[in-house]
């Protein structure tokens, strides 16, 4: 490409125009991401680490051959490497590396679930409080204030005190809890958007409200919806693992990083490596989302400069 | 300026009442309960405990057990024996007036077991959120004036890791650290135990409070640096700046006195935010370190079932949320010429 440019600069101008002209907003993020070395590796690792979960029952039932539920007290706190434990083996004896990867299985899973659970319901409530207004905008924002004035963690606490939940109803709760923020920016979004002319032209021949919404709207919500996802995720696997610390989210024997660590404290002495691992794990996860929202932004973003 | 205050107050009752239907609502869905506590009671016979799960009025349709629940019932007269037929004065005084019923654990009044663990709390709270702002302003306003210079960057990610490392694991590798390696600080606690109980005063055991400190200041360092850079960007590209530049101030007083004063402003917005993060974050940091605040009396009075404590953290905290929002706002408008009360 760049021996191209520099013997036939010309040619080659006249067809880089072309590009631009043919490209969409799609495109040119797409290009952008490419380019975007920081993202790229965030990708990468997120989806190493995803592969690495959700082939978890694969690779250490068949791999290592270990169960990651198997107790054995005369294993307790193996230091890592020793009688074919990577990782080593924590209070109970369980291989450290097969739960952690089971773990992520689990806690990727929940906050992956919940928050398009959350987006779901964000966006839709979002698109319809901002296009109508009125009485039922009201009404959800009252609802959104008063979620909003509770500390999250203290109503996540009551709620698992009342359903002392599992995996399945601990994606529920946080789901029906999260979409308040979407809601806000979604709805902000349509506002502006009503406004535009291509929305009174589709009125004009006669769409209706519906029709305009969530086939009009919505898809330009596109980069909104990707970045919340990803930084939604993020935020969910922390929430996930501080309850399951607490022990009101995830109950063992169902390892997740945040209930690996709830009795870490009493393994400072014994196997300090067992602290390490778990909040590795779900730092370089929420990092890597984190990243990847950003780049996302920075790539739909019209005012960024190539 | 008062109409506008009294105004924000009125709007703030219909979201007081939203907490406290949602609230009950949960408490009462909840298993256990005050009829679960009687059923384990061995002393009593099926007939008393009935009779009892009468005078609790746990009979009633919801409705009227929230308006008991908040109104108090001495007011009226309640069904003791659960015949149908109402025999006395009840002796509830109701939530408005602070009665949250009896703590299931503590045996006492469910604000005084509050009441004790608040100072506690805003002792923590309060030295994270100066901790936060005396470390998080500057370090953005140095960002956002060094634009692109190693600092910036050294700020910014490590403003994204803040926000990434869940602060319980936080808390447990610096007590790993410092309180089991090495030692040097206490793993836990507000201060030594003694037979008298007690805590000497706050400049006397600051080797307690630093480590929870460090740990629930990272959210409130992350979210200012980063808001600051921000903010002081976008004042850098003010006319004023220039003028100030033009005239000839050096860069110090031009950045300090004119840009990050107004860069500033929009601070003033983040106390009721700052206040729910603080609290949420409190339930984590307290559990690790010991702490005997709000949020650990929360947790644990979560995994004990008692109700009357968690309502009572709950509504208490969501008070203090809703004044503080109110409080950022006229802050607000009173520190911004540009805002007017309307």
């Amino acid at each position: 490409m760049a021996q191209a440019e520099a013997s036939t600069p010309v040619v080659q101008l006249s067809t880089h125009d072309d590009d631009e002209v043919g490209q969409s907003l799609f495109q040119l993020a797409l290009r952008r991401l490419r380019r975007d070395k920081l993202t790229l590796l965030a990708i990468g690792v997120l989806v190493t680490l995803t592969v690495l979960s959700v082939t978890a029952p694969f690779i250490t039932g068949t791999i290592l051959g270990i169960d990651e539920n198997l107790t054995n007290p005369y294993n307790a706190f193996l230091a890592p490497g020793r009688e074919g434990h990577i990782l080593g083996t924590d209070d109970l004896g369980r291989d450290q590396l097969a739960r952690l990867l089971h773990a992520g299985r689990v806690s990727l899973g929940i906050a992956f679930t919940a928050a398009v659970l959350s987006l779901l319901i964000g966006v839709a409530l979002g698109v319809i409080t901002g296009f109508y207004g009125g009485f039922i905008d009201d009404s959800v924002n009252w609802l959104i204030t008063t979620i909003n004035s509770i500390p999250s963690l203290f109503l996540l606490l009551i709620i698992s005190a009342v359903l002392s939940p599992g995996p399945g109803s601990l994606v529920l709760v946080l789901g029906l809890l999260g979409w308040t923020g979407t809601t806000r920016l979604v709805r902000g979004e349509t506002l502006s958007q009503r406004e535009r002319e291509f929305i009174t032209s589709a009125r004009a021949i006669g769409c209706s409200d519906w029709r305009i919404m969530f086939t009009h709207i919505v898809p330009n919500l596109f980069s909104i919806v990707v970045i919340t996802l990803a930084i939604d995720i993020g935020v969910l696997i922390l929430v996930e693992s501080s309850l399951s610390f607490l022990g009101v989210g995830v109950k063992p024997p169902t390892a997740t990083w945040g209930n690996m660590l709830t009795n870490a404290q009493t393994f400072f002495k014994k196997g300090p490596h067992l602290v390490i691992w778990p909040g590795v794990l779900i730092t370089v996860t929420v990092l890597c989302l984190y990243v990847i929202g950003d780049g996302i932004r920075d790539a739909f973003d019209p005012k960024t400069v190539d | 300026m008062t109409r506008y205050i009294i105004r924000r107050l009125i709007q703030a009752l219909p979201i007081m009442f939203g907490i406290t239907v949602l609230s009950y609502l949960l408490m009462t869905a909840a298993p256990g309960g005050p009829t679960a506590a009687l059923a384990l009671d061995p002393r009593l016979s099926p007939q008393q405990r009935q009779a009892a799960a009468a005078r609790l009025g746990v009979n009633d349709p919801w409705p009227v057990q929230y308006l008991r629940w908040l109104l108090g019932d001495d007011w009226m007269w309640v069904d003791v024996d659960g015949d149908g037929i109402l025999d006395e004065p009840g002796t509830r005084r109701g939530v408005l007036r602070g009665d949250f019923g009896n703590s299931y654990t503590y045996r006492q009044p469910a604000l005084q077991v509050v009441g004790e663990r608040v100072l506690a709390t805003l002792e923590l709270g309060l030295a994270a959120l100066l901790i936060g702002l005396l470390l998080g302003v500057p370090i953005g306003v140095i960002s956002a004036v060094k634009r692109g210079s190693w600092f910036d960057s050294f700020a910014r990610v490590m403003a994204v890791v803040f926000n990434a490392v869940p602060i319980f694991w936080l808390g447990l590798i610096l007590i790993l650290i410092f309180g089991s390696l090495l030692g040097v600080l206490p793993m836990g606690g507000r201060c030594p135990t003694t037979l008298l109980g007690g805590c000497p005063p706050v400049h006397e055991r600051l080797n307690y409070l630093l480590l929870p400190t460090i740990v629930l200041a990272t959210g409130g360092i992350a979210g200012y640096s980063r808001y600051l850079r921000a903010s002081t960007l976008e004042v850098l590209g003010e006319d004023y700046v220039r003028t100030a530049k033009a005239k000839g101030l050096r860069d110090r007083q031009v950045y300090m006195t004119h840009a990050a004063r107004n860069a500033l402003i929009p601070l003033a917005t983040f106390l009721g935010p700052a206040i729910t993060g603080l609290l949420g974050g409190a339930a984590v940091t307290e559990t690790i370190f010991s702490w005997p605040g709000l949020g650990r009396l929360a947790v644990n009075s979560v995994l004990q079932q008692d109700y009357p404590v968690i309502m009572a953290v709950v509504i208490i905290s969501a008070i203090a949320t809703i004044l503080g929002y109110i409080i950022s706002d006229i802050l607000y408008a009173a520190i911004d010429p540009r805002i007017r009360f309307s």
